[in-house]
């Protein structure tokens, strides 16, 4: 209840800032008119909405995906580890802001760049997240299972990649969140539908109201994205109690 | 049962982090009988037991041997029953897993955690997770078990208990079983020996008279016991 009351104190604030100072709506629109536009315009929107989040959530599992293979990988093989870490990491040097006009140069202005660009953003979290999870297994454990003659296969799949599942579940909440991130982004630089396509457009002809109500349905999506995720990401680790709810 | 076959170190050395825990050691563990281990903190104790089950650099076990640690180590994410039969998981081999199935319910039965079968470890309180350990310890089926310090963190009367219960189900297994605890070693072991020095040196053969486990209100055992703190303090 109590960040509700917050918010429409704010909205509240935001309303009265505009009328006091009289404000242009294309500088700043009210609170008010943007709610007006939600309402009038939702089937754009609504359409919109679906297209972004196709791709936040292709870009999620994608990401998700391909950093979980390429973190366990590394955690199995040392040659993995050797050839191909260091230049994981250095790769985060590269803004990915930068690379996405080549992703739409290469993969076009459809959906697949801003899944590729999602999925960009969040491959890094995801690995460092898991790797870190599967290098930290407890010892006792491993030396229990060395004392069981098990083959390495069998402790990497059965004890430290489940004992790694609380830490993967950090890396993907955190996915989650920059997820929308990657898609926008995308959108800005050259799409021709989605919530961050609409904002420009609108922008740019002065509908700046329109593109209020694309941000704040954007909002929504990336809150239900993150919701979403952590949801699975406690029912992967039911043995983990999570205090502070 | 076929009389398990006796552990013997021979002109061992140990070394932990750069220190010489112990030179030159020769023991000889008598098979099908359970000799525990005594001495003060840091003597060594738990370096031998880990020379004896391969964990230390260099060492290989002295053959299939099951181990005890002193946390409990259960899988958080494993029923009480599929930790039991972790061993088996382990090896991945089917038909020995599903064999052991039985064997893993008979144990918790045995131990008392026969209605918690399907119950995750968080569930259990400390002395239930320590039986749960014993039993997978026991679900191995090793003639060698190597214990360190397995009750050591148990109030008074579950301790006693899990000492009861331990004695009955590792009759017959040659048990090397550390512990700082003289009444635990009076309890259960067939033989004693007292670590002490640095490097460390056993002591002679303590064996007190007796079945296993021993009855702690014995006048004998009493007297035994002063006699084993007392070296243990000009010992250490």
């Amino acid at each position: 209840m109590r960040p509700l009351v917050t918010a429409l104190g704010l909205l509240a604030g935001w309303e009265l800032l505009v009328w006091l100072a009289r404000l242009p709506p294309y500088i700043l629109p009210p609170p008010s008119r943007v709610a007006v536009v939600l309402m009038e315009r939702r089937a754009l929107l609504l359409e919109q909405a679906a297209w972004t989040g196709a791709e936040m959530m292709l870009g999620l599992a994608l990401g998700l995906l391909l950093g979980a293979a390429l973190a366990v990988l590394f955690a199995a093989s040392a040659g993995w580890r050797r050839w191909a870490l260091p230049l994981v990491i250095v790769s985060q040097a590269i803004p990915v802001i930068a690379v996405a006009p080549l992703l739409v140069l290469w993969l076009g202005y459809g959906m697949a760049s801003k899944v590729a660009m999602a999925a960009l953003v969040i491959f890094f979290p995801v690995v460092s997240s898991l790797y870190d999870g599967l290098r930290r297994t407890d010892p006792g454990w491993l030396e229990l299972a060395r004392t069981m003659d098990a083959s390495p296969r069998a402790v990497l799949l059965q004890i430290r990649l489940p004992a790694a599942l609380p830490a993967f579940a950090s890396g993907a909440r955190i996915a989650a969140a920059v997820a929308p991130i990657g898609a926008v982004i995308g959108e800005w630089v050259g799409a021709s539908a989605g919530l961050g396509f609409l904002m420009t457009q609108s922008l740019a002809r002065g509908q700046t109201p329109l593109a209020f109500a694309a941000l704040f349905v954007l909002c929504l999506l990336g809150l239900a994205l993150y919701v979403a995720t952590d949801r699975l990401a406690r029912r992967l680790v039911p043995w983990q109690p999570i205090q502070g709810d | 049962m076929v009389s398990s076959p006796a552990l013997s170190v021979r002109s061992a050395h140990i070394v932990l982090d750069g220190h010489v825990v112990a030179e030159n050691l020769s023991l000889e563990f008598p098979g099908g009988r359970t000799t525990c281990l005594l001495g003060r903190s840091g003597v060594g104790k738990t370096s031998l037991l880990r020379h004896l089950a391969g964990l230390l650099p260099g060492t290989a076990p002295a053959g299939p041997v099951a181990y005890m640690a002193q946390r409990d180590l259960l899988l958080p994410w494993l029923s009480v029953l599929d930790n039991v039969r972790l061993g088996h998981r382990l090896r991945g081999d089917a038909a020995a897993r599903h064999a052991a199935g039985p064997r893993a319910r008979a144990l918790l039965a045995e131990v008392g955690l026969g209605h918690h079968l399907d119950a995750l470890p968080q569930t259990l309180s400390g002395g239930m997770r320590q039986r749960a350990a014993l039993a997978r310890t026991l679900c191995e089926d090793r003639q060698i078990v190597l214990m360190d310090e397995p009750f050591g963190h148990l109030d008074a009367v579950t301790r006693f208990d899990l000492q009861d219960l331990a004695a009955r189900l590792l009759r017959g297994r040659t048990v090397v079983m550390v512990t700082h605890d003289p009444l635990e070693a009076l309890r259960l072991g067939h033989e004693i020996r007292i670590l002490s020095g640095t490097p460390f040196v056993p002591g002679p053969v303590i064996a007190p008279s007796g079945a296993v486990p021993r009855d702690p209100a014995d006048p004998e055992l009493l007297a035994l016991q002063a006699r084993l703190i007392g070296e243990l303090r000009t010992g250490g």
